[in-house]
């Protein structure tokens, strides 16, 4: 049989696989053979208990998990996976389930491994400057653990209140300071990982590089499909001893990028640079009454960081090279209170958006001169659909996120939505970029893998995954098409 | 003629030199034979020697900058393109590479042009690679020939990308064993306004470390964090014949200086200190990244330890008196031994101090055939691996020897 023949297609247009009828047979015993691995309340196999773990962020699908097993050690996960993989029954890892691009949808016929228990901070060494935890724990407890320290842990997601540290390793997440500090494969040093027959291997540790394979850099963005990582040792850094935002107001959205590149071309490389278009900030502002400008139509904000003096020598050329590109408004933030808000607003761009309408929103990531070009056929294509869109991304590093606004109880315009938003990732593409610079992949862009890589560059990107888990039982409907497969590679873990 | 290629050439008779002038040219070389070594610019001559006759893919016709945009910060170059005129076209651009890739010619002894597809291979960083990413964090995206002849790209041009696996990671520090790349895309940042350089006098190995860490601790955003014990120190004419604790720091004028006179306050116990001016920072860290102060025309044994930074003076410890000095905040130790590289006595060190990965990067011939040059890994870990390679060259067409 092959992987197409054994795909399902659902209400809209993602294909999972069928489900295999045997697994779904032996529910029974599965299920008491995971209750015998972890005891009292870490197996939830009821519907009502199980129904928020149907779907993640990216909340257009949702399926049935088999069960869901929500381990406390290692151990149990080794023993966990293990049983599952002699059993093949796929596995669907699961951090917070904040995944945008649905990496931890589950299927009917998986099993979900949450890491929701495992939360704790094991070591924290600041001579070091290293910090190891439990995956489950969340972005944020790490830079909470040792804000009073004067440290932080530099990616920090959008979702950073409720992601978890091993759902950030498995997409690889950014944020909005990863201009100056990298995304999470720059700040992490090590991992304690479960393969899928249960062996357990650190990889890293407080010393950088491998001897070796760098095995811990395949596994950073590897989307749960290699194994489960289960603690983590990170990076720490010294806050900086001030960082104040600024933002500065444009007529046209040219106006803005230019400025960007300008900047960057200048010699300097702020915290970070955002960017936001109208409607983005008329969003926000209703929503965070950030202050943001309300009569201009691209709005950067532009963190830079550093003593008092510092920020003002900074400012004082970013300032000049603003003024440059015809900047209208230059609004710095006068209190900590006053740079909050205006983090708060655009942190809150996803949520505030989704109190207004639906949206999907898109992730793709393009070479910084090509930012004019890439938003004004981002308003042509969007326009062409009947459909409204707010941009809201990180401008310093190219990374795109247009909202896409819909109805999701409309049938035809959430297929609509779907289908504007695969054009403006073939945007990226053709423009030099790619699809996701820091959702991941998982099903949304799954049947887009093609549009930017040959068959010969994804059947390295498979065997290597194959490498791991040759059955293909770890998160086996995520990132690959099944038109890609072919027939020796099972598109459910269980051919 | 490199001395890697010399090497092979007083081992055997046989050999033969491939120098692709294109990616098909490649394809096609792979495709129609086996047995091969890949190099560059043959002046990381590391790893382990062994005998039988190998093919040589030398990547230096394949040479060029594709494309360069300042604006963008990423540049595009054929893999055997010369650092030196990657290096030349970034200082146009006001811009460079921030891994400062290290050159081994002083310590090694070795000639010809490094290049930017053996830097990568190597992974080779330089003392920004504690707070600034090794070579691998500024790597974006390759194009490369597998075993099985296939051409496949990885990565891209884009800083932030997850599309996919992050292949480019396993060629990064595969020393050419995995797959011959043709096609690199790295990031670069802007050139700094000037730099400079806090040197504290008189402190034994482990007041160093704290003091580095202390250094760390505080915002001032230090990019270089060496130790240089009174005997290695002797030998620069910057330090008086003192030990020297280096804290480098970088940016616009006006901000190093605020930094330095913070740092000046926070070590006001060590009453010994003195700045290093911009050209003197360059000089001393370039010498430091490329370890000159082992250089000296022998093949005695050094090695390249990386352990957690508190670790290092307690690893250098277990040697008694020893020639070695520290980079990376403590955590990497560059250690020179007499005669016998005593590995065993090195890796039982690394596993006492908290764990990580010691390098034999020079030795001498014989020493460099018996022994393991690169930490072994453990068993699991070692499985993988193999398995890896496999799914870049079924065929077993690389030399993989040289990690052995």
């Amino acid at each position: 049989m092959t992987a197409t023949e054994m795909t399902s297609e659902t209400s809209s247009g993602i294909q999972m696989p069928k489900p295999d009828q045997a697994i779904l047979a032996r529910r029974e015993e599965i299920v008491s053979a995971l209750k015998a691995i972890v005891p009292g309340e870490g197996v939830v196999d009821n519907e009502t208990e199980m129904r928020p773990f149907e779907t993640d962020g990216f909340l257009a699908y949702r399926f049935m998990p088999l069960a869901v097993v929500l381990p406390e050690t290692t151990e149990q996960i080794a023993q966990v996976l293990k049983y599952l993989a002699q059993e093949g029954v796929p596995v669907i890892p699961r951090g917070a389930g904040t995944s945008l691009s649905g990496g931890a949808i589950p299927q009917e016929d998986a099993v979900i491994v949450g890491l929701s228990r495992m939360i704790k901070i094991l070591d924290t060494n600041y001579e070091n400057r290293t910090l190891t935890v439990q995956a489950g724990a969340t972005n944020l407890s790490i830079s909470d653990a040792v804000a009073s320290d004067g440290f932080f842990y530099a990616p920090d997601p959008s979702s950073q209140l409720a992601c978890s540290i091993g759902g950030n390793i498995g997409m690889n997440s950014g944020g909005a300071h990863c201009l100056k500090y990298g995304v999470t494969t720059n700040n992490l040093l090590g991992v304690k990982m479960v393969l899928i027959d249960g062996t357990v291997v650190e990889l890293g540790g407080e010393h950088l590089d491998a001897p070796g394979l760098d095995l811990l850099g395949i596994i950073c963005g590897s989307e749960g499909q290699l194994g489960i990582v289960t603690e983590a040792t990170v990076r720490l850094i010294a806050k900086p001893a001030g960082a104040r935002p600024v933002m500065f107001g444009f007529d046209t959205s040219e106006d803005a990028g230019a400025c960007v590149a300008d900047i960057i071309g200048t010699g300097i490389v702020p915290v970070a640079i955002e960017f936001m278009d109208k409607p983005a900030i008329d969003i926000c502002e209703a929503f965070a009454k950030a202050g943001y400008p309300m009569d201009v139509n691209a709005l950067l904000i532009v963190e830079v960081e550093g003593s008092d003096e510092e920020m003002d020598d900074m400012l004082a050329r970013i300032v000049t090279i603003a003024k440059r590109h015809k900047v209208n408004v230059v609004k710095e933030s006068q209190s900590a209170t006053e740079a909050a808000l205006i983090w708060k607003g655009r942190k809150s761009a996803f949520g505030a958006t989704g109190r207004i309408a639906d949206y999907i929103c898109m992730d793709g990531t393009v070479p910084l001169g090509q930012l004019p070009h890439v938003l004004n056929e981002t308003a042509r294509i969007v326009e062409s659909y009947g459909l409204r869109v707010a941009n809201v991304f990180h401008a310093g590093d190219g990374n795109m996120h247009p909202l896409i606004l819909y109805n999701i109880n409309d049938p035809i315009e959430a297929q609509k939505a779907e289908d504007c938003g695969m054009d403006l990732l073939k945007l990226c593409v053709d423009a030099g970029g790619c699809l996701t610079g820091e959702h991941g992949v998982g099903i949304e862009k799954r049947d887009l893998m093609l549009y930017q890589y040959t068959q010969e560059d994804l059947d390295q990107q498979m065997a290597v995954r194959a490498a791991f888990d040759p059955e293909w039982i770890l998160n086996p409907s995520k990132v690959f098409p099944f038109e890609a497969r072919g027939n020796e590679r099972p598109a459910t873990g269980n051919a | 003629m490199s001395v890697l290629q010399q090497e092979m050439r007083d081992n055997m008779s046989s050999v033969k030199t491939f120098k692709p002038k294109s990616e098909a040219d490649l394809a096609s070389m792979i495709l129609g034979g086996d047995n091969f070594e890949i190099i560059g610019g043959g002046t990381r001559a590391i790893g382990k020697l062994d005998t039988p006759p190998r093919n040589l893919i030398d990547m230096t016709g394949m040479s060029g900058i594709i494309d360069y945009e300042p604006a963008e910060m990423v540049m595009i170059a054929k893999a055997g393109t010369p650092i030196a005129d990657i290096e030349k076209a970034l200082k146009k651009g006001g811009q460079r590479m921030v891994f400062e890739p290290l050159d081994y010619r002083p310590l090694l002894g070795t000639k010809g042009n490094p290049t930017i597809g053996g830097a990568i291979a190597a992974n080779a960083s330089g003392p920004r690679r504690f707070v600034a990413g090794a070579c691998r964090d500024s790597f974006l995206g390759a194009r490369f020939v597998n075993g099985k002849g296939d051409i496949i790209k990885a990565g891209g041009r884009v800083m932030k990308n997850v599309t996919g696996l992050d292949l480019i990671k396993l060629l990064a520090g595969s020393w050419g064993t995995i797959a011959p790349m043709s096609e690199v895309t790295f990031k670069v940042v802007p050139q700094v306004e000037t730099e400079a350089t806090l040197v504290l006098h008189g402190l034994s190995d482990l007041d160093a470390a704290k003091a580095m860490a202390s250094a760390m601790a505080t915002p001032c955003e230090v990019t270089g964090a060496a130790h240089l014990p009174q005997n290695i120190a002797e030998q620069f004419k910057e330090f008086d014949g003192k030990s020297a604790t280096l804290l480098r720091l970088e940016g616009f004028e006006k901000s190093v200086n605020l930094r330095i006179e913070k740092l000046q306050a926070i070590f006001s116990e060590y009453s010994e200190q003195h700045v290093l001016n911009d050209k003197q920072t360059k000089s001393v860290w370039a010498s430091l990244r490329d370890v000159t102060p082992f250089s000296d025309g022998t093949q005695e044994p050094v090695w390249k330890i990386s352990v957690a930074p508190m670790a290092g003076h307690q690893l250098v410890a277990e040697f008694g008196p020893a020639d070695a000095y520290y980079d990376w905040q403590g955590g990497l130790v560059w250690l020179r031994l007499d005669g016998d590289p005593h590995v065993d006595k090195v890796r039982a060190a690394v596993k006492k101090v908290g764990g990580g990965h010691a390098t034999l990067v020079r030795a001498s011939d014989e020493h460099r055939r018996s022994v393991s040059v690169f930490q072994p890994e453990n068993p699991a870990v070692a499985e993988i691996s193999k398995r890896i390679r496999k799914q870049f060259d079924p065929l077993g067409k690389f030399y993989t020897g040289r990690m052995g």
